[in-house]
């Protein structure tokens, strides 16, 4: 037992190589990351004034939501997947893969990376986003306890689609991160984020079901534009808890055959 | 660190193959659709071979481009999988143990990957969690072996990508020694580097051996380093082991001592290294 937490605490330490390893790599890329940031805010602020003189501050606020909570589910299912295209493409994923850590060690370590910065930058979005819109915004109702435990329980769905998808890098650092993309949009097209469900046609629905950003963001709506409790949204927090359960351990085993597969076919090597 | 359970890496009758689809010119309309071609041709990478290298030995494998010397480096180093045979490392199989395996080793290859925008200092550090060595520790060990490399301290702290050829291949031998392996897989280390930073490093390969006790495997092109460095010696081509021994045994078996290894390696397998 002894032996198991010492493994455990050891393990966690060592992920902090992953998550100060990409830090390192955001300061020395931060003239990009403000460019990035910068495409995060004007994407809110552009789908926000959709609204703005058409309904009222409970119409743009459900776009905005939409826009911020889309923003970060999208850095928690893409920061692992680009991870691993950074590293395929630098060529470091062989040292990654050959030093004495376990798989598991490896991609929490990126995904805690994922969480910390999806909060830092969403974050900062949705403190400036009330900046441009005034009177046009009201968040009086917003119940932000209950959006932060959502926007948590969320996250493990939407990372365990993030190893599943990381797969694809690993196998093709070329077209990987676009096959990425299309998964990402195929979430977006039928979870809601901009529409109500039921404007899909009917074969599509079924879909809007089985993807935990359905969940998400209905339940953020409620908690944000109706002061919903987490009581309130207990059923579908539970959903979106039996989905993370479900998905993480698939995308850890999935990422393990992807890796398998590629140490059988010789798909980790960039040269040599 | 893991316990050793023998005191050599043993290779027996290892082989990988690759497939690759074979490119055939087809005439219109089939050369519309290349995906339905599914002819595949073979590629023998490492075929059949086997050997041991004891712990204190630098086993040398030369070969010519594309003869599966980089491969046969990443088979051992859990890289890639057999088709077939087996690869223990000190009593451990590199498939079944491969955690315990990758505690005990480290590679250097020939093109130093590392984040090309994070410092040396960066990188090293980032290692160093990996191995969980402390990074007091780890920097002061990895400053004092690129002292001994010739890297210049100051420039830790600039960028990878600012760095020579030959100061990034210095700085991924620091990656591979401050992790202290007992076994190291050194893939073409002095590849492309100048005959400064060549001798640099081939100074400190033979330093190390006599300070830290590790099995070496080193693959080059170059005969003299080979011939410098290494107790044993194999001459790969088509995947196959075509000979091996010492440099002088090598030398014998075409039945001219006063040869050079060049010359040996032209009348074993037919290529010439300088061609490659």
């Amino acid at each position: 037992m002894l032996n198991i937490i010492r493994t455990a605490v050891r393990e966690a330490i060592v992920s902090y190589a992953f998550i100060e390893r990409n830090f390192n790599l955001l300061k020395r890329y931060l003239n990009w990351e403000i460019l990035f940031f910068t495409y995060s805010i004007v994407n809110a602020l552009t789908i926000g004034l959709i609204m703005v003189g058409r309904g009222d501050a409970k119409d743009v606020l459900y776009l905005v939501i939409g826009a911020l909570v889309w923003g970060f589910l999208s850095i928690m299912m893409r920061e692992v997947s680009d991870a691993i295209t950074w590293e395929r493409w630098e060529g470091t994923i062989e040292y990654t893969f050959m030093a004495p850590i376990h798989r598991i060690t490896h991609l929490v370590g990126s995904c805690l990376f994922a969480i910390i910065y999806g909060v830092i930058r969403t974050g900062i979005v949705l403190a400036v986003i009330p900046l441009f819109f005034g009177n046009h915004i009201d968040l009086s109702n917003a119940n932000w306890v209950a959006m932060s435990v959502i926007i948590a329980v969320s996250s493990l769905s939407f990372i365990g689609i993030g190893l599943m998808a990381a797969i694809f890098p690993l196998l093709s650092p070329e077209k990987g991160q676009a096959a990425t993309g299309i998964l990402q949009a195929l979430l977006l097209l039928v979870s809601g984020i901009y529409y109500e469900i039921d404007v899909l046609p009917n074969w599509l629905q079924p879909l809007s079901k089985i993807s935990p950003a359905t969940y998400t963001l209905r339940s953020i709506r409620a908690a944000m534009l109706d002061n919903a409790s987490v009581a309130d949204q207990l059923p579908n927090l539970s959903l979106l808890l039996s989905i993370g359960i479900v998905t993480i351990p698939l995308g850890f085993y999935i990422f393990h055959l992807g890796e398998k597969y590629a140490k059988r076919v010789g798909r980790l090597k960039r040269s040599g | 660190m893991v316990t050793m359970r023998t005191d050599r890496l043993v290779l027996k009758q290892v082989q990988k193959f690759f497939y690759r689809k074979k490119i055939q010119q087809k005439p219109f309309p089939q050369s519309l659709f290349p995906f339905l071609q599914t002819e595949k041709e073979t590629i023998k990478a490492v075929d059949d071979i086997s050997f041991e290298v004891q712990l204190g030995q630098i086993y040398g494998v030369l070969g010519a481009n594309g003869s599966g010397k980089s491969t046969l480096i990443r088979l051992i180093s859990t890289l890639l999988l057999p088709d077939s045979g087996q690869i223990t490392i000190f009593g451990y199989d590199v498939v079944k143990n491969s955690y315990q395996v990758r505690k005990m080793m480290n590679r250097v290859s020939v093109d130093a990957a590392f984040f090309k925008r994070l410092s040396a200092l960066e990188n090293l550090i980032y290692t160093a969690r990996l191995y969980d060595i402390p990074v007091k520790t780890a920097t002061t060990k990895a400053t004092e072996i690129l002292e001994r490399l010739g890297f210049k301290a100051d420039r830790m702290d600039g960028g990878m990508e600012d760095l020579s050829r030959g100061m990034q291949q210095k700085v991924a031998i620091a990656r591979a020694f401050l992790t202290a392996p007992i076994l190291l897989l050194l893939d073409e280390p002095t590849t492309g580097l100048d005959p400064k930073s060549k001798r640099d490093v081939q100074a400190f390969i033979n330093e190390i051996r006599q300070e830290h006790e590790a099995a070496i495997i080193l693959t080059t092109h170059d005969m003299a380093e080979a011939e410098t460095l290494c107790d044993q010696i194999a001459i790969i081509d088509q995947g196959k082991f075509i000979a091996r021994g010492t440099a002088g045994q090598l030398k014998s078996q075409i039945n001219k001592p006063e040869s050079t290894l060049e010359e040996v390696f032209i009348e074993l397998t037919g290529k010439d290294l300088q061609e490659e």
